[in-house]
């Protein structure tokens, strides 16, 4: 039994240090790879602009529930007007951020490591080799800054919103004063709060542009293992992200 | 590269998305930049007054409970020392009398504040750029703690009678108990 933690345990070590390594030659081709500036607005619309849909939605959902729940915890201590204040502080700092992340690890980060396993299942990734274009320069790294670009985008849009959404159920559905919901709100929160949400989105831009292409790039290459490398990235993903919020939102407080 | 520019073409429209919306996090929701104006017609009014608490620009103001305007700026008025508040009231209520009487209210039990009109009885009404004389300020919840310790604390050491005749009304309390055990 012994030996099999310890197996397990060098086994997530080694996970750990591939994926450090790979991230260490992503930064020493970056500069290059900015430098093709098409692949990388073609990535930027993949990851950002199609995950459009699917993050006005549910911002749109998260902040109608925000203000129906907010709403009726506030009205027991008769201070409903500062459900704007609640609503942009949990969206800004803590909901658009987070569920962004996930999401975008549902919807694009899957699509990148299915995409680039795919690749490497079919041996495009060798035949570029051959004709010396690095696959990690024409391939992985425009789709990794594509995606760091677009999280933090993501999240203010979904922000924005949450926040239409919360005022639509609180202020059209609720009665809240309209005045109130925004002046309260304007005065609570400070752009130290954005600036938090926009750090967030960005770190988990990069840990899930990062786990994406990872598990693509190395994924075994088999209809089953690129299966398994996008049911990887999801759960490594998720977890991650999680794991990286609490450490951040400890940093900011 | 007709299909490459319809592509850039979405990027940039995402990218701009994205920004339009960290641009209206950063102004709207703060208290930093511009923020969009209200729509209909409007007079100006202006109260100063001794101490409006936490009021803030945006709040409503009301009459009658009814919301009638905004407070649209707040400054310290650096000759009496006092709060100069102005506020749009709608149009729609242009026959408001001038002696009318301007008090901050508390939204709730821990509410914002709010401006609250009490009509008075005269028959000219207010018009724009007025400014409204009759004004109370806002109840600071601090001085009123204070004055209710200092007024127990005067009762306390003035009759300490009237402490043990007080002691009576909890008596009638023991009295369900009896009932309960039946």
């Amino acid at each position: 039994m012994i030996g099999e933690l310890r197996r397990s345990l060098v086994g997530a070590l080694g996970g750990l240090g591939d994926i450090s390594l790979f991230l260490v030659r992503l930064i020493a081709d970056m500069p290059r790879a900015l430098l093709r500036f098409d692949l990388i607005a073609k990535q930027v619309f993949n990851s950002g602009g199609l995950s459009l849909i699917i993050i006005m939605l549910s911002g749109l959902f998260v902040g109608m529930v925000l203000g129906l729940q907010g709403f009726e915890l506030l009205q027991r201590f008769g201070s409903e007007e500062a459900l704007g204040t609640a609503a942009a502080i949990g969206l800004v700092r803590e909901l658009s951020p987070v569920i962004t992340a996930l999401l975008f690890a549902g919807r694009a980060g899957t699509a990148l490591a299915s995409e680039i396993g795919l690749m490497r299942a079919t041996d495009q990734l060798s035949a570029m080799e051959m004709m010396a274009v690095d696959p990690i320069r024409r391939v992985v790294l425009p789709r990794f800054l594509g995606g760091i670009i677009a999280m933090p985008l993501l999240a203010a849009i979904f922000s924005m919103i949450g926040l239409y959404g919360a005022q639509l159920v609180g202020v059209q559905m609720m009665g809240v004063d309209s005045g109130s919901f925004w002046s309260q709100m304007q005065a609570a929160v400070e752009l130290r709060d954005i600036n938090e949400g926009l750090v967030k989105s960005a770190i988990f831009g990069i840990a899930c542009s990062l786990i994406a292409v990872y598990e693509g790039y190395y994924a075994q290459p088999t209809a089953e293992g690129v299966g398994l490398a996008t049911t990887r990235t999801v759960v490594t993903s998720a977890v991650v992200v999680l794991f990286l919020d609490y450490l951040l939102t400890f940093a900011f407080l | 590269m007709g299909k490459s520019s319809t592509l850039n073409v979405g990027a940039g429209a995402f990218v701009l998305l994205g920004f339009a919306a960290l641009a209206f996090l950063t102004t709207q929701t703060t208290n930093h930049g511009i923020h969009l104006g209200t729509h209909g017609s409007f007079y100006a009014v202006t109260a100063k007054f001794d101490n409006i608490g936490d009021l803030k620009v945006g709040a409503p103001v009301s009459m009658a409970g009814v919301d009638v305007g905004r407070v649209t700026r707040i400054e310290l008025d650096t000759k009496q020392y006092k709060a100069v508040v102005s506020m749009q009231i709608n149009s729609k209520y242009n026959e408001i009398p001038s002696d009318t009487d301007a008090s901050i209210y508390t939204q709730g039990l821990l509410g914002g504040k709010f401006v609250g009109l009490t009509a008075g009885g005269s028959d000219t009404y207010l018009k724009n750029n007025d400014q409204i004389s009759f004004t109370q300020s806002a109840l600071v919840l601090e001085n009123l703690i204070g004055q209710l310790v200092a007024n127990f604390n005067n009762k306390g050491t003035d009759s300490s009678g009237s402490s043990g005749s007080s002691g009576s009304t909890p008596a009638p309390a023991p009295s369900p108990k009896p009932e309960k055990t039946k």
